[in-house]
């Protein structure tokens, strides 16, 4: 069995399938890719991976426990935490107070939630910016902040959403840093990401959604050669 | 100095009454740190947790009924209110929280507005338990003298804002200030939103439960429209931290401390004493274009206001 295990999940919102039928595995200590075009779901399936949003068919299992129909913060509690695509910093909170707030979750006293925040900003790189309030963060160290709140939880399973897009190549390099160390702590990855030459470098294995249906699943370089993939990204073989 | 502050306070507020002040004083005092006290239970909630509450007259009205009917009905002394108006209190609490707390933002605001007006009536017509209109009078009085309230409601006060403190600092803290901050992300990151925002909510009625229930021992009398009133009792808890400081340790002292001043200031100008609304009204406008944080949390930029009016 893998780690999370998807099963024929679908999500509708009124009328419309954002998620029709969709199955995969994410296995114990791999880099797993989710990619697609626009609106194509990803998000969606992170949202009913983390409990947000209740499957409307299907369910989602995590270590072998059914885990959809929970709700996030038990979700987030077995173990799957989670990053926003767009960065939602505790604002008039200081980078430290915010890594402090989700190290609670397994700790109780400051003094230990204050060493996990430390240990994790070291991580991220954060740790000369600890006391800036976290609104006056530049993108790049918000999203930097947004995998460090989601680390300080000490996840076994690690969502990101789009950490990548927006940042400058310096910025990018040091992103791929922290994700390749964090899987050597030997957390697991599920990756949503646009930037296709990262997603080709880290992931060990790919899935491919496609107005909310799988398209494909695969290693970088069996996808990189799936005509299917090629088609919704690059439109239809003769027009190309 | 900084960490000895509250103490320093204290001790003075506690050596006050040797100096003989009159009995006007007395009270203008004890009803300063007895808004504090209420203004520290809405700052706990609303300022910390971001869960605005416009109705924080029914817990005060809750823990003023509490200490009148155990008089009224029990022959017992309205002091046992106090350690009583806790336990009915916090049973309120989880109630209005269980209805309200699924609201967010505006919509809990007037969630909690609307509770504090149907505890009102009830208190109105529930003429067998609460004698309705005509109020509960404490017939004999503890004490004649101002000294001893001022003493009780000073510890009150001090507990409170060491709980206040305590929890601030603590993962209680942390977790509230998460919720204000973004919920659905402290949703995610396994905070158990709806279990903390009910502990905030049953705190700060329980401490506003107290001050309620102080209350009808000091005065000797409350009626629905005076424990219950949605002008002189949920809006100015709210004036009193939104003047002295949203989410500030001090900012409830402050603001009582300006309030109750403002408010026995404005009642001795002839004519436009009973439009003493008006005054707060404006002074509210004021605060929230200039000192958005109120002047605990504006300090810096108050100071900076001053020093150029001194230049220039």
């Amino acid at each position: 069995m893998s780690m999370l295990e998807v099963k024929g999940v679908s999500r509708f919102f009124g009328g419309l399938a954002a998620l029709t039928d969709i199955s995969f595995g994410v296995e114990k200590g791999e880099i797993l890719g989710l990619i697609g075009p626009n609106g194509a779901g990803k998000t969606t399936m992170f949202n009913v991976v983390n409990g947000f949003y209740p499957p409307s068919r299907g369910e989602v299992y995590f270590n072998q426990k059914k885990i959809s129909g929970l709700k996030p913060h038990q979700i987030c509690k077995m173990g799957v935490a989670r990053t926003f695509q767009v960065v939602r910093p505790l604002q008039r909170m200081s980078v430290l107070d915010n890594v402090i707030a989700s190290a609670f979750l397994r700790v109780k006293s400051r003094a230990q939630a204050e060493e996990i925040a430390f240990e994790t900003i070291k991580f991220t790189g954060l740790y000369d910016d600890r006391d800036v309030i976290s609104k006056g963060l530049p993108l790049g160290k918000r999203k930097k902040l947004e995998i460090a709140r989601a680390l300080a939880t000490h996840p076994e399973m690690l969502l990101l959403d789009e950490s990548f897009a927006g940042l400058n190549p310096t910025e990018l390099d040091e992103s791929i840093g922290i994700i390749r160390r964090i899987k050597e702590r030997g957390i697991t990855i599920m990756i949503i990401e646009h930037h296709m030459k990262v997603i080709m470098a880290i992931s060990d294995r790919i899935v491919v959604l496609s107005y909310g249906q799988k398209l494909a699943e695969g290693t970088p370089h069996e996808i990189g050669n799936n005509p299917l993939v090629i088609e919704a990204y690059l439109g239809e073989a003769e027009s190309a | 100095m900084k960490k000895y502050l509250p103490l320093i306070i204290a001790g003075l507020l506690a050596v006050l009454p040797l100096i003989g002040l009159s009995s006007y004083w007395m009270h203008i005092l004890i009803l300063v740190i007895m808004w504090s006290v209420i203004g520290m239970a809405w700052n706990l909630l609303g300022g910390y947790c971001g869960q605005v509450s416009f109705g924080h007259a029914a817990f005060f009205g809750v823990g003023a009924y509490t200490a009148g009917i155990l008089y009224n009905k029990l022959g017992v002394s309205a002091w046992w209110g106090l350690p009583l108006s806790i336990m009915v209190v916090t049973l309120f609490a989880l109630v209005i929280g269980y209805i309200c707390l699924r609201l967010k933002g505006p919509f809990f605001a007037l969630g909690t507005l609307a509770m504090g007006v149907i505890l009102r009536v009830m208190a109105e017509n529930l003429t067998t338990i609460t004698e309705g209109d005509l109020g509960i009078m404490i017939r004999e009085r503890t004490w004649i003298e101002k000294t001893w309230y001022f003493y009780i409601i000073l510890i009150l006060a001090a507990l409170a804002f060491f709980l206040v403190k305590k929890v601030i600092e603590s993962k209680l803290g942390y977790y509230f200030v998460a919720i204000r901050e973004d919920q659905d992300a402290a949703e995610s990151l396994g905070i158990n939103t709806t279990l903390y925002k009910t502990i905030a909510l049953s705190l700060s009625a329980i401490i506003t439960g107290l001050a309620g229930a102080f209350y009808t021992n000091y005065m000797g009398y409350i009626d629905p429209k005076i424990v219950f009133a949605l002008h002189d009792i949920s809006i100015v808890t709210i004036m009193v931290v939104m003047v002295g400081g949203v989410a500030t340790f001090w900012g409830p002292f402050v603001g009582a401390v300006i309030m109750v001043f403002l408010a026995e200031l404005i009642r001795t100008i002839p004519k436009l004493g009973a439009a003493h609304h008006t005054f707060f009204g404006i002074l509210l406008i004021v605060i929230i274009i200039f000192l958005p944080n109120g002047i605990v949390g504006d300090l810096p930029k108050l100071k900076k206001l001053l020093r150029m009016g001194k230049a220039a």
